[in-house]
């Protein structure tokens, strides 16, 4: 990059805020996606949303496209670098700004980390509902931008039911505020569009987010099946039954053996695990539990055991979210994949996945959110293996396609990015995909915001998806995914 | 184009062309909005149809006033063009109730209460309670919004909806979203449409995310003397851990003020919540009530066509000084007024005057003061009179040159209701 230039990125973020030593910039090469790898020619840190202003407008005065970046865990590639372009990091702009707890409203700068709302309002009982199980590294902005979920947004919805108001800094560094504090900010739902648009709307430099109370008493079971398609059934009996509970998730075979590898979580020894969760009322919890073991072996659950204690509680989910990062211990390689079906349709769908994988002689293990019919099934694989990868990348598809024929989705909560732009028109048509261009153009016109991802066509090449490799934080043991 | 170019005759044979000559008529009295006369009535038969006389419209430069249930056409800030009314009404089926998904996909014309109808036999409902639903249709009721009681907990209905179709001006029909309950895959259009009062596309079907009917349902009420105290209740049972489904505040003076609360879920859960409601609220004795208190909010917007009806949005925490605001002005501008607030912050305001300009001098005053406190103030309802003295949307901040933007990528030619949103939007 001209010299000139980035004397004059240096004179508004500092030292501090550039980095340009080549051993450095390959920090920023990639997400949590880390086979698509582009070194940026330069990351600019700016402290503060004057700084930030101030560095898009030079983006924009000479063209230069840029990539925002929270922490790097996404998982489609949606903050790798582009050619010839920056990265802009928010990781020094990482304050809570206020906590106002009668209101339950958090402002926060947007590198904060997911986990630090939750500790910052811990004390007076409250939480930050959506829960990545990145949430300890991954920032609030990432999460605005990918709309992320977590185990319990089945009954408290995703990023963007949290989210009131956002500070932007549009790609002509003119800096913009989208709703408000309060609630029905008049005009367009300009939060509601801005969430989930994967950094390609603008540079989120405040948030306002909504905190929730904890609820008074929380219960888990954990009910084992002979198949995850029994299992499945349980959780559809469980919803037609008129109960709501806060989290409804399944492991098969091969994620609890995983799962046990590494933690030692002492399930029962099964083909199928349902974790099902009820929070409210202390009375309404007891009740219900009640009849949810009954329904539970009514759909063929052999054993049922309610966690005991809040420690044995934690000690079930610690297991659940291992059981995917896990995975790795029982296999070199694995693909993963986050598609969505209606959830009466699990069923069947795993039933093809089952018959898929025999056909592509290809072990898939199934972590799931069963409440939200949000799978994420693992193919696993040996890279050593001629032909190996090749296979498992095309069973990776087809599993997806799977999800759009059931009338699902491509992805629940790790989004397009990179990894899968090139599957959008097998769920949307051309009027579609046109329509969220237009959306895309009206807040960022030449296309300088986190350009090339998310639609087909607007890249070098056709890229196909991509084999899993741990993220250097899941290695750190600092979070699992799940 | 204008009529000396383009005789409107040929324009209506050419519409006729499309949807049949039995649906297209003649527009009456009825069909005005705001005083603006409408030349024709146009009744497509789906989504392909709409699209097509959106298209034909834009191309012929005919404004179009999109028509649910046509509860809400006085919303807005009049328009600035209303040559056809265009009617969901032949859109009116619920097209799926997948029980086992807890979805359900409807078309745009269909009211609120026959969708509720037909959920209701499998035992749930869509988590809402808009105004009107007996005549309500989907199309308007996410056009515009409307919010009920139930938001406090089941989130608005933007959090209720999983996916929308929408006819758009340039003659597609696009699908936004879908009937998944977790989906990041694209851009979120469906928030866009959501409350964009039918300025981007006409909406004509939505997938729905559905709750279970609570087994039973139970509401207590306190009255109390002044608004502080009334704010310090509210504030003490958003911080509890009961699991209220309503909480709501009703007063037409500073004197009198109810704070309703209400419980869902099985009956002996009901019993503990009431129990711990009395220690969570300290002195003031919540006794049973009458679930008729949830209908506050559509008393106020019934036979309301002389008053001035508006909503006021502040912080939770600011509903008693809210309260005070609106007490205080109204009474030095002989107004009467009656106050619905949600604890979510939105407040439903009736404002009785003899003379527009009270009511002006009102609005405009209590805008102000909400203005210093991040909060809004939007006229819902009110004589056509009050349109003429001031917007109803209030002033956009710095987003309204983005608003503009989106608007000119979908509907360029401003065919749908010209004016009548943001900004003159
Ligand atoms: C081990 C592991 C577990 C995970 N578990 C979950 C899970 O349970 N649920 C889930 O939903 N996701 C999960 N993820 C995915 C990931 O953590 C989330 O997508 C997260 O929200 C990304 O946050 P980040 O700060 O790392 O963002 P990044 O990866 O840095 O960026 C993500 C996107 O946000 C954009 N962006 C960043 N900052 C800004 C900004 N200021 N303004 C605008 N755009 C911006 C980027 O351009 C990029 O497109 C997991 C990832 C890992 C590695």
């Amino acid at each position: 990059m001209d010299s000139h230039l980035i004397s004059e990125f240096r004179s508004i973020v500092g030292d501090a805020g550039l980095v340009t030593a080549p051993e450095q910039l390959r920090t920023y090469e990639c997400d949590g996606l880390t086979l698509f790898r582009v070194v940026p020619e330069l990351v600019l840190l700016p402290a503060s949303s004057e700084e930030m202003q101030a560095i898009v407008k030079i983006c924009y005065r000479e063209r230069i496209p840029f990539v925002a970046r929270g922490s790097g865990t996404g998982l489609s590639g949606g903050a790798l670098p582009v050619k010839a372009g920056v990265v802009i990091g928010v990781s020094r702009m990482n304050r809570i700004l206020d906590i106002d707890v009668p209101n339950a409203r958090v402002v926060v700068e947007p590198g904060v980390t997911n986990s630090a709302v939750t500790a910052a309002v811990s004390g007076s009982g409250y939480f930050y509902a959506p829960d990545p199980s990145s949430q300890i590294v991954c920032t609030v902005a990432g999460n605005v931008a990918e709309n992320s979920g977590g185990a319990h947004c089945f009954k408290y919805g995703v990023t963007t039911t949290y989210i009131l108001g956002l500070e932007v800094v549009l790609s002509d560094g003119s800096l913009v505020h989208l709703g408000a504090s309060t609630m029905d900010y008049p005009g367009y739902d300009l939060v509601g569009a801005f969430v989930g648009s994967e950094g390609t709307f603008g540079i989120v430099t405040k948030i306002t987010l909504r905190i929730i109370k904890k609820a008074e008493c929380i219960q888990t079971l954990m009910a084992a099946f002979n198949s995850s398609s029994e299992a499945g059934g349980a959780v559809s009996s469980i919803i037609a039954s008129g109960m709501f509970p806060a989290a409804m998730e399944i492991m098969d075979r091969l994620a609890l053996e995983a799962a046990e590898a590494a933690v030692h979580a002492s399930y029962p020894d099964c083909q199928a695990l349902l974790l099902v969760e009820l929070d409210g009322s202390t009375r309404e919890v007891e009740l219900l539990m009640e009849q949810v073991g009954p329904i539970c072996t009514s759909c063929g659950a052999w054993e049922l055991r309610l966690a005991k204690s809040e420690a044995e509680r934690i000690a079930v989910w610690k297991g659940r979210k291992a059981a995917f990062a896990a995975v790795g211990r029982i296999s070199p390689n694995y693909l993963v994949q986050d598609g969505v079906i209606p959830r009466t349709a699990l069923p069947r769908v795993l039933g093809e996945i089952d018959r898929l994988s025999a056909e592509a002689g290809l072990r898939v293990a199934n972590v799931f959110h069963a409440g939200d019919g949000n799978l994420h099934p693992l193919v696993l694989y040996d890279r050593r293996i001629e032909g190996q990868e090749q296979r498992a990348m095309t069973l990776a598809e087809e599993i997806l396609r799977l999800c759009v024929e059931a009338g699902g989705s491509i992805t629940g909560e790790h989004g397009i990015g990179e990894e899968k732009k090139h599957f959008m028109p097998v769920m949307f048509s051309a009027a579609d995909l046109d329509a969220m261009q237009r959306l895309r153009t009206a807040f960022d016109p030449y296309d300088l915001c986190n350009p090339t991802k998310m639609f087909p066509g607007t890249d070098f090449q056709y890229q196909r998806p991509i084999a899993y490799e741990p993220h250097p934080i899941e290695v750190a043991g600092l979070a699992q995914r799940y | 184009m204008n009529e000396n170019q383009y005789p409107i005759e040929i324009a209506w044979t050419d519409l006729e062309a499309i949807v049949g000559s039995d649906n297209i008529w003649p527009a009456c009295s009825r069909d005005m909005v705001d005083n603006l006369q409408p030349e024709k009535v146009i009744a497509p038969a789906d989504a392909h149809e709409i699209a097509k006389v959106l298209q034909y419209c834009s191309s012929a430069d005919l404004a179009i006033i999109p028509r649910g249930g046509g509860t809400k056409l006085g919303w807005g800030n009049r328009p600035q063009k209303a040559n056809l009314i265009l009617s969901t009404e032949r859109l009116n089926r619920v097209m799926e109730h997948a029980w086992g998904d807890m979805t359900a996909t409807v078309e745009a014309g269909c009211t609120i209460a026959s969708l509720q109808q037909e959920l209701k036999e499998h035992g749930q409902r869509l988590a809402a309670d808009p105004l009107w639903p007996d005549r309500t249709t989907v199309g308007g009721l996410l056009a515009t919004a409307d919010n009920g009681t139930l938001r406090l907990r089941y989130g608005g209905i933007r959090d209720l909806v999983l996916g929308v179709e929408v006819a758009l001006p340039d003659g597609n029909v696009i699908k936004a979203g879908g009937k998944v309950v977790k989906n990041v895959a694209g851009y979120d259009l469906t928030k866009l449409v959501i409350g964009s009062l039918g300025t981007l596309g006409v909406i004509t079907r939505a997938t729905f995310r559905l709750h279970p009917i609570p087994a039973a349902t139970a509401t207590y009420c306190t009255l109390l003397s002044n608004t502080s105290e009334a704010t310090q209740i509210v504030l003490a049972i958003l911080d509890s851990q009961l699991v209220y489904t309503g909480l709501q505040v009703r007063a037409d003076n500073p004197h009198q003020i109810s704070v309703d609360v209400r419980f869902e879920g099985i009956l002996e859960s009901l019993q503990d919540q009431a129990a711990k409601l009395n220690k969570v609220a300290g002195g003031a004795p919540f006794v049973q009530g009458s679930s008729e208190v949830w209908k506050a909010r559509q008393e106020l917007f019934s036979h309301a066509e002389h008053s001035v009806m508006c909503k006021c949005s502040v912080l939770p925490a600011q509903i008693g000084m809210l309260c005070e605001a609106i007490f205080s002005r109204a009474q030095s501008a002989a107004v009467s007024s009656i106050v619905v607030a949600q604890a979510t912050g939105v407040a439903e305001v009736r404002l009785n005057a003899a003379r527009v300009l009270s009511a002006v001098e009102v609005l405009n005053g209590l805008r102000a003061e909400l203005g210093h406190l991040d909060g809004t103030l939007v006229i819902q309802q009110c004589p056509p009179a009050v349109k003429e003295a001031l917007d109803v949307w209030g002033a956009v901040k710095d987003a309204l040159p983005l608003m503009q933007q989106i608007k000119g990528k979908f509907d360029p030619a401003r065919t749908l209701n010209p004016g009548r949103f943001v900004g003159a939007i």
